[in-house]
């Protein structure tokens, strides 16, 4: 049988050897934790607490500031100390909750209580997900009670589960299939009891072996279940080419995977799902892969969000020789970071530490015009016509060419000879065209107004 | 915390093929070629090679030296457009000439258009050709080789007279330095595709159509079905192939599109079966490549290829 995957894509050096046998440790943190009141799509948390409230661990801290948002849960006990702006991951300051964490633990009565899922309606599920603060922890951070209200739930014929882990290093989403796969098949039946004419998918890379015998053998008896070995590629992971492999049909950028009939969340995402609803326990941690070659043990930690990347650093047993580079998230599309001094956010999946920086190392010459980004782009665009474009503020080019299709993989990047930074030039290229769409909106809207 | 790590834009990771490796490897591929044109045509050959690559090397320098540009000798691409022209020129040019060919290419085709990915023309065809224009006989000599007709096998098969094949395979006949020999080609060629630094779309292309055109055109013209012997000639013959794999495959100046590479590879192939066909010259893959060049800029544009999820004819996004 040939493999489900897509069109092109590249196969970086996967560096998963380092941490995938490695078991999830969990860990617990002292001193301060910091929650960014954004760390998701759409609109800011509201605080619910004031400097000087005590909290409980799992308590609601801040609630959703509208309908796309989130709320967030406190991962500890202790007193709020501060409302904010910290450095966040992107580099940027935001408003944050600091709450003392008083070591404790304590938790909010009923935490933990198992709850059957058959006893409660779909929009019960989907509040109980929404007060989770649960939202796509794959790196997007889309709010997932967003995700999951459709126009019409019974057009969904597909609730996949992402679990092809393409980026390099990562093995978050591996070890909780390989350590979880109970915890993941009831999220996944959780959310497929909301969309009655969908099947389940799990896709998996088959560079996951294990991962895929386990849980192939755990849904041989599930009739709406099963697993789909993918072919190993980046991006097989890219929401457009998972749905692509797997159910044949090919979306862009305006629109959802719902359009496809699909409905697609991560690995951690539906376990987050599953703790939510049967076991009343909101978003409070999260897993990660501290590895790289400037790390001297590669592991996977599960650690509260809220905590200080440098806390997990030495959680995890620090840094054998001084890294170049530190990454959260994968190599890719991750986010590098100046300093440890971050606290973890829901979405934080690892840190990477390398000794080496190869962006640094390589700057960018002249393109050759070879043609190398054209054969590795998944989008089926054209990375050097749109760099030209972009460069020279030639939106309406760059967006002819399909600029605002492209989904910022970096396969174009990676595979330049001349070592150019295409994917910078696309993620201004898109919101220089987004801003201008923007500006357009709004100066038709004056006009009509003046009419 | 004092320590400050790098920070870029994601991706994090860089290839490891840099433009130099990949020069180098094209140098590296025009070796049996020029190692045969030197087996070939004896110790003239050599000093052509290397008259020209040395005055490409310093034309680059000195330029950019004189404009204050970074100087990019060290990416192997001026070594590469030296050993190119030299492969296209007969043994018996004056060093001077060969020279020349090469500050033209450099100078005139290359940094004139802002250097190293900016222009329109392969520089080594495009200072062939100048040499050509210039000093047409001189660059027609071909010496003889052990004695044998000092005829291209393509003029000579013009001229009625029949070409032996197999030497033709080997390469023991006169033309340019590195055209002659088939084998030190496809051995170079083999190397590249093995490294992966060209695909055999153009090159595949642009031979199978040519033979195509050629039958063509001889059904068009009136001179009947070809012979084998005469399409093997046509392949093996004229630069055909080192044409084919060389230089038709030059980056800069083929198209990055998928369908674009086909239609310039198709183009190349007309126009080369039409100037041996119907033209009067017996070559003509210079000219072919070159004249197809200027269309690249065009055939990119008209072939710009339909995004994933997007309908066929409706490139641009709904806004
Ligand atoms: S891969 Fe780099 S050098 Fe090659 S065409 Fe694309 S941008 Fe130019
Ligand atoms: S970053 Fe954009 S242009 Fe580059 S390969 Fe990915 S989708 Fe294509």
């Amino acid at each position: 049988m040939s493999l489900k995957t897509f069109l092109r894509g590249v196969h970086p050096f996967d560096g998963k050897a380092l941490a995938k046998d490695s078991p999830i440790r969990q860990v617990q943190m002292t001193g301060e934790m910091v929650f960014p009141l954004s760390q998701h799509i759409g609109a800011p948390a509201t605080p619910t607490v004031k400097p000087g409230d005590h909290v409980l661990m799992g308590q609601q801290i801040a609630a959703p500031g509208g309908f796309v948002s989130a709320g967030i849960c406190s991962s500890v006990s202790g007193t709020v100390r501060a409302i904010e702006p910290r450095t966040t991951i992107i580099g940027e300051t935001r408003d944050s909750i600091v709450i003392e964490n008083d070591g404790k633990y304590e938790a909010v009565p009923g935490l933990g209580e198992k709850r059957d899922p058959s006893s409660l309606t779909p929009a019960q599920i989907r509040d109980i997900i929404r007060d989770a603060g649960i939202v796509g922890l794959g790196g997007a951070g889309f709010p997932t009670h967003v995700k999951l209200t459709t126009k019409d739930d019974s057009k969904v014929k597909y609730v996949i589960v992402n679990g092809a882990e393409c980026e390099p290093y990562l093995n978050s989403d591996y070890r909780l299939m390989l350590e979880r796969p109970e915890e993941l098949l009831g999220g996944l039946k959780v959310i497929l009891s909301l969309f009655p004419n969908a099947e389940g998918v799990i896709g998996i890379e088959d560079n996951k072996p294990e991962a895929i015998r386990l849980l192939t053998e755990k849904t041989a008896s599930e009739p709406r279940i099963h697993v789909e070995a993918l072919k190993t590629k980046y991006p097989q992971g890219g929401e457009r080419m998972l749905i692509h492999a797997i159910t044949g049909q090919d979306i862009n950028s305006s629109m959802l995977p719902f359009d496809a009939g699909c409905i697609v969340n991560n690995v951690a995402t539906v376990i987050a799902v599953y703790m939510a609803v049967c076991c009343s326990t909101p978003l409070m941690t999260t897993v990660m892969t501290i590895t790289g070659d400037a790390v001297k043990s590669p592991c996977n930690l599960e650690v509260p969000i809220g905590c200080s990347h440098k806390d997990v650093l030495e959680a995890a047993g620090g840094f054998s020789v001084q890294p170049e580079k530190l990454i959260s998230g994968g190599p890719m599309m991750g986010t590098a970071m100046y300093t440890l001094d971050i606290p973890v956010q829901k979405t934080s999946s690892s840190i990477l530490a390398f000794a080496e920086d190869p962006v640094a190392d390589n700057p960018s010459s002249p393109c050759i015009h070879c043609g190398r980004c054209v054969q590795a782009c998944p989008e089926r665009l054209v990375p050097q016509m749109m760099q030209v474009a972009a460069d020279n503020d030639n939106f309406e080019w760059f967006e002819k060419l399909g600029g605002m299709e492209c989904i910022e993989c970096g396969c174009c990047t990676i595979v330049c000879p001349a070592h150019r930074t295409l994917t910078q030039s696309f993620k201004y290229g898109k919101t220089s065209v987004n801003r201008l769409r923007r500006e357009a909106q709004a100066k038709a809207a004056v006009e009509k107004s003046a009419k | 915390m004092n320590e400050m790590y790098n920070v870029s834009v994601s991706p994090h990771l860089r290839s490891e093929t840099g433009t130099n490796s990949i020069m180098r490897d094209v140098a590296i591929a025009l070796l049996p070629p020029c190692l045969f044109g030197i087996y070939n045509f004896g110790y003239k050959a050599l000093l052509l090679i290397v008259v020209s690559v040395l005055a490409a090397i310093v034309t680059e320098f000195v330029y950019e030296k004189l404009v204050k540009r970074p100087v990019t000798v060290g990416d192997f691409s001026a070594v590469v457009t030296g050993m190119i022209l030299a492969v296209n020129l007969p043994a018996t040019l004056p060093l001077w000439m060969a020279a020349l060919g090469s500050v033209f290419a450099i100078l005139v085709v290359k940094q004139l258009f802002g250097g190293l990915g900016q222009n329109f023309m392969n520089p080594a065809l495009a200072g062939r050709c100048f040499l050509l224009i210039s000093f047409g006989s001189q660059m027609t000599a071909f010496p003889a080789v052990d004695g044998i007709s000092a005829a291209t096998p393509l003029t000579a098969m013009k001229a009625g007279e029949s070409v032996d094949l197999l030497q033709m395979f080997i390469g023991n006949y006169s033309g340019c330095i590195g055209e002659t020999s088939v084998l030190a080609i496809l051995l170079g060629a083999g190397y590249l595709l093995l490294k992966k630094v060209i695909s055999i779309r153009i090159p595949g292309i642009y031979i199978l159509s040519t033979m195509v055109f050629i039958v063509v055109l001889n059904l068009v013209t009136g001179n009947g079905m070809p012979t084998g012997g005469y399409l093997l000639a046509h392949l093996f013959g004229g630069g055909l192939l080192i044409g084919a794999f060389f230089m038709a495959t030059d980056y800069v100046t083929s198209p990055i599109t998928p369908m674009g590479q086909v239609i310039y590879a198709l183009l190349i192939g007309f126009l080369t079966a039409l100037f041996r066909v119907v033209g009067k010259s017996a070559e003509g893959v210079s000219y072919a490549i070159i004249i197809s060049n200027m269309a690249v800029p065009l055939i990119e544009k008209a072939t710009v290829p339909t995004p994933f999820g997007r309908k066929k004819g409706k490139g641009g996004a709904k806004a």
